[in-house]
């Protein structure tokens, strides 16, 4: 404002010179271009390697969090939960998930995918690793061609996550036991696959999924026959204790087992392939095929204490079906509770006799089959709870042919067929033992045993007087009798006088014994000598000495 | 106006080496100090478009460097890539509010500053404004000392590296993000250095 030099001359600003130095900051410049170029460039190829963005549907968003929790595919990493949102009706939860690009082809129409949380069952353990590292987003393509980005997400991880080859088969059961997801399904002991799933049909039977691994799925035939392994098969029976087991872990966990089913299923018709029914236990998936059962009624008079639902009931020693009631009936006439027994029973069961019966078209109909039961009535068949063992008490019902029994009235319109009855031969037993045991009762024990008593002290007191009087007597009697044959054994001793005597005494009496027959022979010669007296002899000697002797 | 004088107004220019005063018509051709051969210039040639592209640079990586991760964890835990802003949450949910707000000022607030204040100042140079010079050059001076407090971060960042190298229980690297905080922070600093500040008092007929 004030007195100032005055500027020098506008025209000497070196306006050259600064042209000469453009070319420095023009370079500067590069340093955005660059940076654009870089940020550019990856935006590039952020969006180049950006893969499918997917949502998939799940009824509980447990554990996933945004920007964390991966989607595994093979438990290799294959993209990042970007979002998680409710559903708009707010009952599912939609996790949206960035995947890389190259699983652009995983995602079909059946890809599953489901939140992989630990699980420890007693079967496997798995999804450990998510204890520390948060839950994962597993997944698993499917077989589909169309391509789909929305999903809903399975609560359950399935049995087989990277779907090995194989064949899955569906079972079809009353009930599923202690199956559960994961199951193995062994085949001889072996295990060759994996119960994968498991439904309640609207008919309320189960369809038990399974999945036979490749190289052993061709074991599975037509005729095959799948039943429940599971647990420890223990039967306290009619015929005693039988326990069967697949393996430690099938006990734990439930299992399945197959085998090639009975020769006799080669020839039946089975249903649709893929489909099977799955048995309670081997011995039932083993028998044959049972056909229809047909029921049979039975009132027995008596009680039949051991008898259970499942009792097995036996024609002529064959198994033919099984006790399905038993239920307490009441007769009007005599007011009695007869015990009605409901059984039903496989005629298929019956084998050859069966087939026979077929084919003389007995078999054909209810009424048929009941005319010939009433002719095998006729002939005695009975029903007859029997004892299956001692042990256990287990009845079992017993069909045969007791001629003996009373006649029994058959009507053959009833259904289901009542056949008559007779009283169990254990029962009869059990009756005998009865009034056995009631006769020993009835014995006057007790009366007997003060007899006795009462005897017995008689007798000891004999005895002691015996002991005490008696014995010493006894003592000097018997002293008595030793010195009596003492003094008879010198008296007959050899030396003794007595013997002397006695044997000069003998000879004596032979001495005269022979004079008596000289005497007797010479009166056979001379029988007159009794009238006249002897005759003078030529040899007078002797016949003298004779006669002498003999006259005495 | 000002009673000050413009050393221009005076017809001298100050040597930024030596002190000397120069008149613009002993300077010799090539505009060097006759004292100390220091390029002697009336006002920093260009500042205001150097500024300019310095602050577009530093703008333009600042998107990646908050978009990409900066640095990757591994260990028991998982593992998990963390941005700028996402490991101040982080902080923040779990109760370490001092430090997400450390972290805050120096990675966030900071750069911001600088972008604002830059470009205000650029903005009002070439407006040839007069408003609030004593302010915008407090502003300037401001600029200038917190511009190194932003590589915090990137300090961070490599220490954690470096200190983090547990193998299966735990690592830490740094990821591309970083770098590009680190070019940021450079860059800005550039910007900061090229804009002379005494355009901000000059007054153009």
């Amino acid at each position: 404002m004030s007195a100032a030099p005055p500027p020098p001359s506008e025209e000497e600003l070196p306006t050259p010179v600064v042209q000469n130095r453009r070319w420095i900051p023009r370079l500067v410049w590069v340093v955005p271009i660059a940076a654009a170029a870089i940020g550019i460039s990856l935006l590039i190829r952020n969006w180049e390697n950006a893969g499918p963005r997917i949502t998939i549907s799940f009824l509980s968003g447990e554990g996933v969090q945004v920007g964390k929790t991966l989607v595994k595919y093979r438990d290799v990493t294959v993209g990042r939960v970007s979002a998680v949102v409710l559903s708009p009706d707010h009952q599912t939860v939609v996790v949206t998930a960035d995947l890389s690009k190259d699983t652009a082809s995983l995602l079909k129409a059946d890809t599953q995918f489901w939140i992989v949380r630990p699980r420890v069952g007693v079967g496997s353990v798995s999804g450990l690793e998510t204890l520390l590292s948060g839950v994962y987003i597993g997944m698993k393509t499917g077989a589909a061609t169309l391509r789909e980005r929305q999903f809903v997400g399975l609560e359950n991880p399935p049995a087989l996550s990277h779907g090995p080859r194989g064949r899955e088969l569906e079972l079809h059961a009353a009930r599923a036991g202690s199956l559960s997801i994961g199951a193995p399904v062994y085949f001889r002991q072996f295990q060759v696959g994996r119960v994968i799933d498991e439904n309640l049909l609207p008919d309320g039977s189960t369809r038990v999924t399974v999945f036979v691994e490749a190289p052993y799925d061709g074991f599975v035939k037509p005729v095959t026959r799948f039943w429940n392994a599971s647990g420890i098969d223990v039967r306290l029976g009619a015929d005693g204790l039988n326990v069967q087991t697949e393996s430690l872990a099938a006990v734990l966990a439930g299992g399945l087992a197959f085998d090639d089913g009975p020769i006799e299923a080669l020839f039946v018709a089975d249903g649709v392939p893929g489909e099977f029914t799955l048995y309670k236990n081997e011995t039932e998936a083993m028998a044959p095929p049972d056909g229809d059962p047909r029921y049979v009624r039975m009132r027995f008079a008596q009680s039949l204490r051991g008898l259970e639902i499942g009792a097995p009931v036996e024609f002529v020693g064959v198994n033919i079906g099984s006790v399905v009631a038993v239920d307490l009936g009441y007769e009007r006439q005599d007011k009695s509770f007869p015990v009605i027994v409901t059984a039903k029973v496989y005629p298929r069961r019956m084998g050859q006799a069966y087939e026979a019966l077929a084919a003389q078209g007995k078999t054909e109909s209810e009424e048929t089959l009941a005319a010939f039961v009433g002719t095998l009535v006729n002939r005695g068949l009975r029903a007859q709870p029997r004892s299956g063992s001692l042990l256990t008490g287990k009845l079992y019902i017993a069909l045969d042919f007791l001629p003996a029994s009373p006649r029994a009235a058959f009507d053959a319109s009833i259904r289901p067929l009542e056949l008559p009855t007779v009283n169990g031969t254990f029962q009869e037993m059990e009756a005998g033992i009865g009034r056995l045991v009631k006769k020993v009762n009835d014995l006057p024990l007790e009366q007997i045993a003060a007899d006795l008593h009462t005897d017995l002290k008689d007798l000891h007191e004999t005895l002691s007087e015996l002991h005490t009087r008696v014995m010493p007597n006894a003592v000097d009697a018997l002293s008595a009798l030793h010195d009596t044959l003492d003094s008879a054994d010198r008296t007959l001793d050899v030396e003794s006088p007595l013997q002397h005597g006695l044997t000069e005494t003998l000879s004596e009496t032979r001495g005269t014994l022979q004079a008596v027959r000289e005497l007797a022979d010479y009166l056979d010669r001379h029988p007159d000598a009794l009238l006249r007296g002897r005759r003078p002899q030529k040899m007078p000697e002797k016949p003298s000495a004779l006669s002498s002797d003999a006259k005495p | 106006m000002t009673p000050f004088k413009q050393s221009l107004e005076l017809g001298l220019i100050r040597c930024r080496t030596c002190g000397l005063a120069v008149s613009r018509v002993s300077l010799r051709t090539d505009r060097r100090c006759p004292r100390c051969q220091s390029r002697v210039e009336h006002r920093t040639p260009l500042s205001t478009e150097m500024t300019l592209a310095w602050l577009i640079a530093g703008i333009v990586f600042y998107i990646p460097a908050n978009l990409l991760p900066v640095m990757h964890t591994s260990g028991l835990l998982g593992e998990a890539d963390s941005t700028i802003l996402g490991g101040i949450l982080e902080f923040w949910r779990s109760g370490d509010w001092d430090i997400a707000l450390l972290i805050f000022i120096a990675s966030v607030a900071v750069p911001f500053t600088k972008f604002i204040a830059i470009g205000l100042l650029l903005f009002t140079v070439r407006k040839n404004s007069r408003w609030q010079q004593h302010q915008r050059t407090a502003l300037y001076r401001i600029v200038e000392f917190i511009g190194y407090w932003s590589m915090l971060d990137v300090i961070v960042v490599a220490l954690t590296s470096a200190l983090m190298q547990f193998q299966v229980l735990g690592t830490a690297e740094p990821r591309a993000g970083i770098a590009f905080f680190c070019a940021v922070v450079v860059v800005t600093m550039l910007s900061a250095l090229s804009f002379d500040p005494r355009l901000i008092w000059d007054r153009r007929a």
